[in-house]
């Protein structure tokens, strides 16, 4: 079979299980688009209305508008995450990943197919976040390449995060652990609320060991034209976990890990 | 996708395993080296106790399962080092259902296509082909879960045909299933095997393997313990049992020699018949008697009886039956 076939026929098995991903992501919204939307709307009322009027500003913003880009970056790291580790669990679960495991797809569409599943949800789910923090505050990103390329890889990195879940996971629980014991407190804690110049020396050099501050600040840059992190370190950490979560996930899509007797 | 090796007209090897041997993380062995060619065209029967090695085969077969030894060819090309042309020769109907209950059976189907490189128009008129024969177009927009049992397995099979690969892998697609579904989903995979699809078969109906197949391996424990043409194996079965319903009872059953002949009750008796002497003395002799016959039909399955035969024998010769 000639190279040119097999590129064909890769791409319509590509674009198969991209649209089939998001079919799945606009089939179940009320359970992938709207609680994200509600969830966020509480925060901008309680966090950024009513509280944030009585903090005052934070970096020079408004409390409003300083959240703004960390609630975003918050609903796709979790929305990104979620889509990729429930649907690929999911398809484990009831055995209908073997459909793709008996084709001749090989492992690297499979991550990419599903990957690029749960950036269109980080995505969607930040454009709607997005509109809604509008109707609280004004966002005009400064920078807008630094806004859609830190969304986007964030969305990526995320994602890969899901699906490595996803692959160890065994039951259930196993993809519930993650996202609450791990990235929640790291998304709270990546100065989504606050900048670290708050936080005495110590804790200030510990958040720096939280890959998600970087994202959150490297977008609250492109927003607001404001971090607490210098905009190449962001990038530099960004790039280093995409590049490392994506060969661990194809090494272990590769071996079969978690899927394959 | 879907071609394969070998030139084109000539038929060729769909099968070849040389000494594939599984032995899972908890020690369990599952495969002890076992050896099978299966030739184009050929209708094949995988047949074994539970447990006994077939579902790893076919694991090993679809790359669902990593082997721990051996080597495996699909038309020409080995499952280590061309394992995407080997892949695109093979169909799949898995033992378990396994589809995604929550789509629509259309879905399911033109999806499969779409992982295989067949772009959607053609997708969509194969789906209508084989969904049609297999009666489920009327269904195309059901969701999977709202099937019966004999419906989601004929779904699988159109998902596995949906590539139309060369050889197509059924494992036990008729359990479960009643018997006027299993009728037909024979006559269709006749139709499709003497189009060209080589066919391998597991099976506990041995009914079926006898029915349909014209190759039938016995694996047990890991091994293979026979594999030859369904009539040759058949003929190593030297002894068979008839139920014979009697019009009338009788008091006593004559003596007939060469025959074993046992009372059932009144009106029926079974008669074991060696298969070189025939049954025409045996009614010669009940005819002299004024034993009058109304039916007779075979006890067992030949097959089963066979099968009976091998497995036990295996037994006894590992000190582990009686």
């Amino acid at each position: 079979m000639g190279r040119p076939t097999r590129l064909r026929e890769n791409a319509v098995a590509l674009y198969t299980l991209v649209d089939k991903e998001y079919t799945r992501i606009v089939r179940i919204w009320i359970q992938t688009l709207v609680p994200p939307a509600i969830t966020m709307t509480l925060y901008f009322v309680i966090f950024g209305s009513l509280i944030g009027r009585r903090i005052g500003q934070m970096d020079g913003f408004g409390y409003m508008q300083y959240i703004a880009p960390g609630l975003i970056m918050m609903s796709v790291i979790t929305n990104a995450y979620g889509n990729v580790v429930s649907s690929f669990f999911g398809a484990k679960f009831a055995r209908h990943i073997e459909e793709m495991l008996v084709s001749p797809m090989p492992a690297s569409l499979v991550l990419l197919g599903h990957v690029s599943g749960g950036v269109i949800r980080g995505l969607l789910v930040g454009a709607l976040v997005t509109l809604i923090a509008l109707f609280f505050t004004d966002l005009r990103p400064v920078h807008p390449f630094v806004t859609v390329s830190v969304v986007f890889l964030t969305a990526v990195v995320f994602s890969l995060a899901g699906l490595i879940n996803a692959v160890f996971a065994r039951k259930f629980d196993d993809i519930s652990i993650v996202p609450t014991f791990v990235l929640t407190p790291l998304t709270y804690l990546g100065g989504v609320f606050y900048s670290i110049t708050l936080l005495p020396d110590f804790w200030q050099k510990v958040s720096l060991a939280n890959p998600i501050l970087y994202m959150v600040n490297a977008f609250r840059y492109g927003i607001l034209g404001k971090s607490d992190i210098t905009i190449g370190h962001a990038y530099g950490i960004i790039f280093v976990f995409v590049i490392g979560l994506y060969l661990f996930a194809l090494i272990l899509l590769r071996r079969g890990t978690g899927i394959r007797e | 996708m879907g071609s394969g090796g070998g030139r084109p007209g000539v038929p060729m090897r769909a099968l070849q395993i040389r000494n594939l041997s599984k032995t899972y993380a908890n020690g369990v062995q599952a495969l002890k080296g076992i050896d099978l060619n299966v030739e184009e065209g050929e209708f094949c029967a995988l047949l074994g106790p539970n447990g006994a090695g077939k579902t790893t085969a076919i694991g090993i077969l679809t790359s669902l399962i990593n082997k721990t030894g051996g080597s495996v060819e699909v038309f020409g090309h080995d499952i280590d080092t061309d394992l995407t042309m080997a892949k695109s020769c093979l169909g799949l109907v898995p033992q378990e259902i396994n589809l995604n209950l929550f789509d629509k059976v259309l879905n399911i189907v033109v999806t499969q296509a779409g992982y295989y490189g067949i772009p959607r128009r053609i997708a969509l008129e194969r789906a209508e082909r084989y969904l049609t024969q297999l009666q489920l177009w009327d269904r195309r927009e059901s969701v999977a879960r709202a099937l019966s049992g004999g419906m989601k397995r004929r779904l699988m099979i159109a998902r596995a045909l949906i590539h139309e690969p060369r050889l197509l892998i059924l494992d036990e697609p008729t359990a479960g299933v009643d018997i006027e579904i299993r009728r037909s989903m024979w006559v269709f995979l006749r139709r499709i095997n003497a189009e060209g699809t080589t066919i391998i078969l597991t099976t506990h109906y041995l009914e079926e393997a006898e029915n349909l197949c014209r190759q039938v391996a016995i694996i047990d424990g890991g091994m293979i313990i026979e594999n030859d043409r369904m009539s040759n194996v058949l003929r190593k079965l030297s002894v068979e049992t008839f139920v014979l319903n009697l019009e009338h009872g009788v008091a006593s059953l004559p003596e007939v020699p060469g025959y074993v002949v046992r009372s059932v009750d009144a009106t029926t008796v079974e008669v074991d018949v060696d298969s070189q002497r025939g049954i025409n003395d045996l009614f010669t002799v009940l005819t002299q008697h004024g034993i009058r016959v109304v039916s007779m039909r075979n006890k067992a399955n030949r097959l089963e009886e066979l099968f009976m035969r091998l497995v036990e024998n295996k037994m006894v010769a590992a000190g582990g039956g009686a």
